[in-house]
């Protein structure tokens, strides 16, 4: 057998093995475990549900012919004025004390809501990951400047601030989003600075620096990548915390205006009726618990798919049971991971 | 000495952000256009004479550095917080009233908290993957996901209201004053403390069970139980002290959000205190009733974060000498 042959042979061998093993990324795995959490695809598929039925909101409002601000004192109330329960004269969810559809009112504030959610955290995100960037990474003078104002928002009384705000400009969907955001930098900034810390002693930071990388580009394409993972969990789970905030905020008169319908201006009224119409409060109350809850879910989920070394109590995967230890559990995941990988595919 | 310098410095520090917040807050209130207020006291059909009366007499005349001034010497020197724009009377008449209902809400709510979190949290830590703690995962997770309001409107709907048609009324809503007796108090309050627990608690739950589960993995834990030590005393003696002292560097941070929950849970039960009041005086520009608010609020976050911080400068040492 000549060399060349040697070598063919050797390759071919390898190259069955290589076929059957895929390389997989950190993210085609995480990816894979999120799958295999049942809780987080429900998680994920409430949530769709919920946006689906915010966004059609004007063709439920058609539908049902009622829409979200028109009042109804002939059908919508009863004879001594009190809202009507569910089912009555095509209110599918009943009304409230002005006669108005409850379940319209509820789509709508399902816009509101997921609106604002998703828009805070989307800034507020953005900003935290860069200030964080930043005074980790620059340190010195900058990063004592910053790492004060990161404190400082953390502390103070966000809500006394919150209200004095929303009272001083006047309550308004962009105040309440500005509100929301500026309470919400803070804690993703504290999170990048510290992991900005660590990851800049590293040595693929100091070969990136050695081969004339400037600042910005070690900030953005070198220390960036490594931070999504914590950014990414941090960030599902601000949107149901924005969520609340929001609620919060109208529920208290300083948010959402009436007769613009949002849950809190909705528990609001519900408030004063909650003694003769259930439904008034169950049901506005039930779609803030489904859509934060899911979105609790659903950060809790993201977060045990990028780090195999929690353990996953709702994982709905056999696995969870053999492993008794925290440390245990660390050494054999990705085992359990390419096997589970290679199962599927 | 270390420990006195350290505990100048952080009252010092606590001065500069109460100072900073004041400020913030007179200026977001001062710095509206002219005419506001007196248009709310004096009505839509105020004349120009009436308005400018009424901004002689509160002093809205005289140019915003005299008026800091005069805000700031009654505050420091009298600890006087002027009077309501909406009756005149005195705020701090409004804040006598006020305060032990706002007190009493936050003392329990703040004992609640701490014990059902801080348990619970190391009740499934040491019992972790079982029934218990699978149960308070679940019920951590609603916790987290319920906003405070709607936890109390429920708490009002169906524990408040069945319970008082089949005539136990000795469990309330509104307020009823210590002076009525402990148990009216306490069955007054219990609702509220409950709702205000529950948010703080279920996060507090999280945070020690993974705190005390991290520090259990430690080697000098299995050397603890190497020498033969009982299990208890493992846990309550070696795995406590270091497990649960980040969690209690979060208090801190968390006394600002407890702040959030005192409005909401006032306004829903109906009870009357600081936090009710602001909201009212927001909705009616009422000023000098906001700023009292966010200064006596600003003033508790900086003592609890101080008390917090000593603490915590006790339980690690690292902390002081840094």
């Amino acid at each position: 057998m000549s060399i060349t042959e040697v070598e063919f042979q050797a390759a071919s061998a390898e190259a069955v093995p290589e076929q059957a093993i895929e390389g997989k990324s950190q993210w085609q795995l995480t990816w894979r475990r999120l799958r295999s959490d049942r809780m987080a695809i429900a998680s994920v598929i409430t949530i769709l549900v919920i946006a689906m039925l915010a966004l059609l909101a004007p063709a439920f409002a058609s539908l049902t012919g009622h829409s979200a601000v028109q009042q109804y004192p002939n059908t919508g109330l009863s004879a001594s004025g009190l809202p009507v329960p569910p089912g009555t004269a095509g209110f599918w969810l009943g009304t409230d004390e002005l006669g108005r559809d409850l379940f319209v009112r509820i789509l709508y504030g399902a816009r509101i809501s997921l609106f604002v959610g998703l828009s805070t955290t989307f800034m507020a995100t953005v900003a935290g990951v860069a200030v964080g960037l930043i005074s980790g990474y620059f340190g010195g003078r900058t990063d004592a400047v910053l790492a004060r104002c990161i404190d400082a928002a953390l502390a103070f009384p966000y809500v006394v601030l919150a209200l004095a705000l929303a009272a001083r400009f006047g309550p308004s969907l962009p105040i309440v989003i500005g509100v929301i955001t500026f309470f919400s930098w803070a804690g993703v900034s504290r999170i990048v600075r510290g992991q900005t810390l660590s990851l800049k002693e590293k040595e693929y930071i100091e070969a990136a620096r050695s081969l004339g990388a400037g600042p910005w580009r070690i900030m953005f394409v070198h220390i960036l990548p490594n931070l999504l993972g914590p950014v990414l969990v941090l960030a599902t789970l601000l949107i149901p915390s924005a969520i609340v905030f929001e609620a919060t905020l109208s529920y208290l008169g300083l948010g959402i205006q009436p007769p613009v319908p949002s849950w809190g201006n909705i528990l609001n009224g519900a408030q004063s009726y909650y003694q003769v119409a259930w439904w008034y409060l169950v049901f506005p109350a039930a779609a803030l618990l489904i859509t934060t809850l899911a979105f609790n879910l659903l950060g809790d989920g993201v977060r045990d798919a990028l780090d195999p070394r929690t353990e996953r109590i709702f994982a709905g995967q056999a696995g969870g049971r053999k492993k008794k230890r925290r440390k245990a559990a660390a050494a054999d995941e990705p085992a359990a991971a390419i096997a589970a990988g290679t199962a599927e595919g | 000495m270390s420990t006195v310098y350290f505990v100048i410095r952080r009252i010092f520090t606590g001065l500069i952000v109460l100072w900073f917040v004041t400020t913030v807050s007179f200026l977001l209130f001062f710095l509206r256009p002219a005419n506001i207020v007196a248009r709310l006291i004096g009505g839509r059909s105020a004349s120009s004479a009436t308005l400018a009366l009424i901004n002689k007499r509160l002093g809205l005349t005289e140019p915003i550095t005299v008026q800091y001034w005069h805000f700031l010497v009654a505050l420091v020197a009298h600890f006087n917080f002027g009077y309501s724009y909406y009756n005149g009377e005195s705020v701090n008449t409004v804040l006598a009233q006020d305060l032990p209902r706002t007190a009493s809400l936050v003392f329990g709510g703040v004992i609640l908290w701490l014990i059902a979190g801080l348990g619970v949290g190391i009740l499934s830590a040491t019992r972790a993957r079982s029934l218990f703690d699978r149960v308070s995962t679940v019920g951590v997770l609603a916790g987290i996901s319920l906003p405070t309001f709607v936890l109390g409107l429920l708490l009002l709907r169906y524990v408040f209201q069945p319970l008082n048609e089949h005539g136990y009324t000795w469990i309330g809503i509104n307020y009823v004053g210590l002076s009525a007796g402990v148990i009216p108090w306490m069955g007054h309050m219990i609702l509220p403390w409950i709702t205000l627990a529950t948010v703080q608690a279920a996060v507090y739950t999280r945070l020690s069970r993974g705190s005390l589960l991290d520090t259990m993995g430690e080697d000098y834990i299995r050397t603890a139980r190497a020498k033969g030590l009982r299990e208890r005393r493992v846990i309550y003696k070696h795995g406590l002290r270091s497990g649960l002292t980040p969690v209690i560097s979060q208090l801190g941070v968390d006394i600002g959000a407890l702040l959030g929950g005192v409005i909401v849970v006032e306004q829903v039960f109906n009870i009357g205190g600081l936090g009710q009041d602001a909201v009212t005086a927001i909705s009616q520009g009422n000023q000098p009733v906001i700023l009292a608010f966010v200064v006596i609020a600003s003033a508790f976050v900086v003592i609890a974060n101080l008390i917090v911080d000593v603490v915590y400068a006790f339980l690690d040492p690292r902390v002081r000498i840094a």
